[in-house]
């Protein structure tokens, strides 16, 4: 009777949590690299599913992120020896996302707590994982600083506040630009609903990015059959060299 | 027209490609060198990765060295045994180079290592050619005869394993050939250039061979190390984009038939002091980005060799 009881409780506790459901979907899923890629548009849409009318409180936000395939960076820095500059000391992160962009419906501190930034690893710093190996320099704070700031200004890295279009508090949408520099992998989306800075429900899904065609094929042929490869990038060269020499005297003929 | 590059993992405008291979064609047709050392530095400046810049760099060369020394072998100016010792040298070289090239890699000194060789050797080489060229207009203008030396006896000639080089004209040791193709090996290696403008100075002055079979012997040995080179880098570094190589080989093509046709318009010693001119400007300004304080301190390196 008490353990029903107390089901009873967790499960009314529960509820308006559960109040709120992020309904989803993407304009495509799939992004395919081929020679003449130049970037992709891609549409993050949904609505917010209420069972009952919307809650008294703090107001609604909506935090969408998209995330590419992560991996080690190493992080070099230049001083100067002897009168030249040379990459002297290094720090390794063992995985940062080569793609990350937050896209948020009003400035993030005011609908994201940072407890559950903490937890959801929502903001650009907190998407940047564990250092990999010990740390040789003093403060290793200038080196991540300098690899947020790199992949700015490249545009993978980018948190876009306001971005997110929310209409009547119940649809929302996020326009994000992949630029052109991108490499293949499995892209993450999540989706966060947040009330008073703690996430009311998220959602996540996937868009997969891969090299089609040529691009594919070659890449592929590179990894797996290194030699032939090798081979087939020689036998062109060797064949255009002679092409261009038999031209040339087709030419003066 | 942007287009992605495989390997390299980056969206580049093709006809930049395209125009860059063209004007090294350009220069290639007219000077009579292989372009590699050109090419490299204005890859890195287009912001091609340095691996994949050094290792398509290296295929490329194959292309223009193959189209030359075509040409070469119609008018005789090969001499096959002296390029064949050249090449055992090479080929060690070039291992010695690969391997040098991993291990700099790793330790994060790559760029300094190409940037370096790049400011020594262009330099120097630069500043010798512009010496000599400038001497022989000199002398033209006094009106004097050029002095032929050859034939030196030094101590070159008393090394052991002497051969016979019949069209270069040379009984001579095996062994400074071989040192000089080892020498070249590794640079090709490490800078991803065929080596032509140490290999010709090098053979005229080192090993006393007439300059008449000097640019095609070069030629001649500069495909097989390069070849290798490219193969090696393709196994090991996996950094060979021949989509990359593909459109610099195009652009290369035409602009060496222009080069050539404005190159037979110019005096021999005005195209060599165009052409040290050049290789100064190159090597200055790889020597001042070594020097001056860098616009960014920091730098990112993804570790290669992922599955």
């Amino acid at each position: 009777m008490i353990r029903l009881a107390l089901l009873a409780l967790t499960l009314l506790a529960a509820l308006p949590a559960r109040a709120e459901d992020i309904v989803a979907g993407l304009s495509h899923d799939n992004i395919g690299i081929t020679a003449s890629f130049n970037g992709s548009e891609i549409l993050i849409y949904g609505a917010v599913k209420r069972a009952e009318p919307e809650p008294e409180g703090p107001p609604l936000g909506v935090i969408v992120t998209l995330e590419g395939p992560d991996g080690p960076v190493t992080i070099r820095r230049k001083s100067r020896e002897f009168g030249v500059w040379v990459n002297t000391d290094s720090v390794g992160v063992a995985s940062a996302p080569s793609y990350y962009a937050v896209a948020t419906s009003a400035p993030l501190a005011e609908i994201l707590a940072p407890e559950t930034d903490v937890i959801q690893r929502i903001s650009v710093p907190l998407a940047l994982r564990a250092f990999a190996g010990p740390i040789e320099v003093t403060d290793a704070r200038p080196f991540t600083a300098a690899l947020m700031r790199i992949r700015t200004e490249d545009g993978l890295y980018r948190v876009d506040e306001g971005a997110v279009r929310l209409v009547e508090n119940t649809l929302f949408r996020a326009d994000f630009h992949l630029p052109a520099n991108l490499i293949e992998g499995d892209y993450t989306t999540r989706i966060f609903l947040t009330r008073g800075g703690a996430v009311v429900d998220q959602y996540r899904t996937a868009i997969y990015v891969r090299r089609v065609g040529l691009e594919r094929w070659l890449y592929v042929l590179s990894r797996q059959h290194a030699a032939i490869y090798g081979a087939l990038s020689l036998a062109l060269a060797v064949f255009a060299g002679w092409a261009a020499a038999e031209a040339f005297r087709l030419l003066r003929n | 027209m942007q287009i992605y590059l495989p390997i390299a993992e980056v969206s580049v405008n093709a006809f930049l490609l395209l125009g860059l291979g063209g004007v090294v064609g350009l220069l290639s047709g007219l000077f009579g060198v292989g372009g590699g050392f050109l090419i490299t530095p204005l890859l890195f400046f287009i912001g091609i990765p340095p691996t994949v810049a050094v290792a398509t760099g290296a295929n490329q060369v194959v292309a223009s060295s193959v189209s030359g020394v075509l040409a070469q072998f119609k008018r005789k100016a090969v001499d096959v045994p002296m390029g064949i010792v050249l090449q055992i040298g090479g080929l060690l070289g070039s291992t010695a180079g690969i391997w040098a090239f991993n291990l700099l890699t790793r330790m994060g000194q790559i760029d300094l290592v190409v940037q370096l060789s790049y400011v020594v050797f262009l330099g120097s080489i630069g500043l010798l050619m512009l010496q000599e060229a400038l001497r022989t207009i000199r002398r033209q203008r006094r009106g004097t005869q050029k002095r032929v030396k050859r034939h030196q006896h030094n101590w070159v000639h008393k090394l052991p394993l002497k051969m016979k080089f019949r069209a270069s004209g040379l009984y001579i040791s095996v062994i400074p050939p071989i040192m000089v193709g080892f020498a070249v090996g590794v640079l090709a290696a490490i800078m991803g250039v065929g080596g032509g403008f140490i290999m010709v100075p090098a053979m005229i002055y080192l090993l006393g061979m007439p300059t008449k079979v000097v640019i095609g012997t070069s030629l001649f040995q500069i495909i097989f190390v390069s070849a290798f080179t490219t193969m090696m880098h393709a196994i090991t570094n996996q950094s060979v984009d021949v989509m990359l190589a593909l459109l610099l080989i195009l652009g290369g093509v035409v602009g060496a038939q222009f080069g050539t046709r404005l190159g037979a318009r110019l005096k021999a010693e005005q195209l060599r002091v165009l052409l040290a001119l050049l290789v100064i400007a190159v090597a200055v300004k790889l020597g001042l980005d070594l020097l001056l304080r860098p616009a960014d301190l920091f730098s990112l390196t993804i570790p290669r060799g992922k599955p």
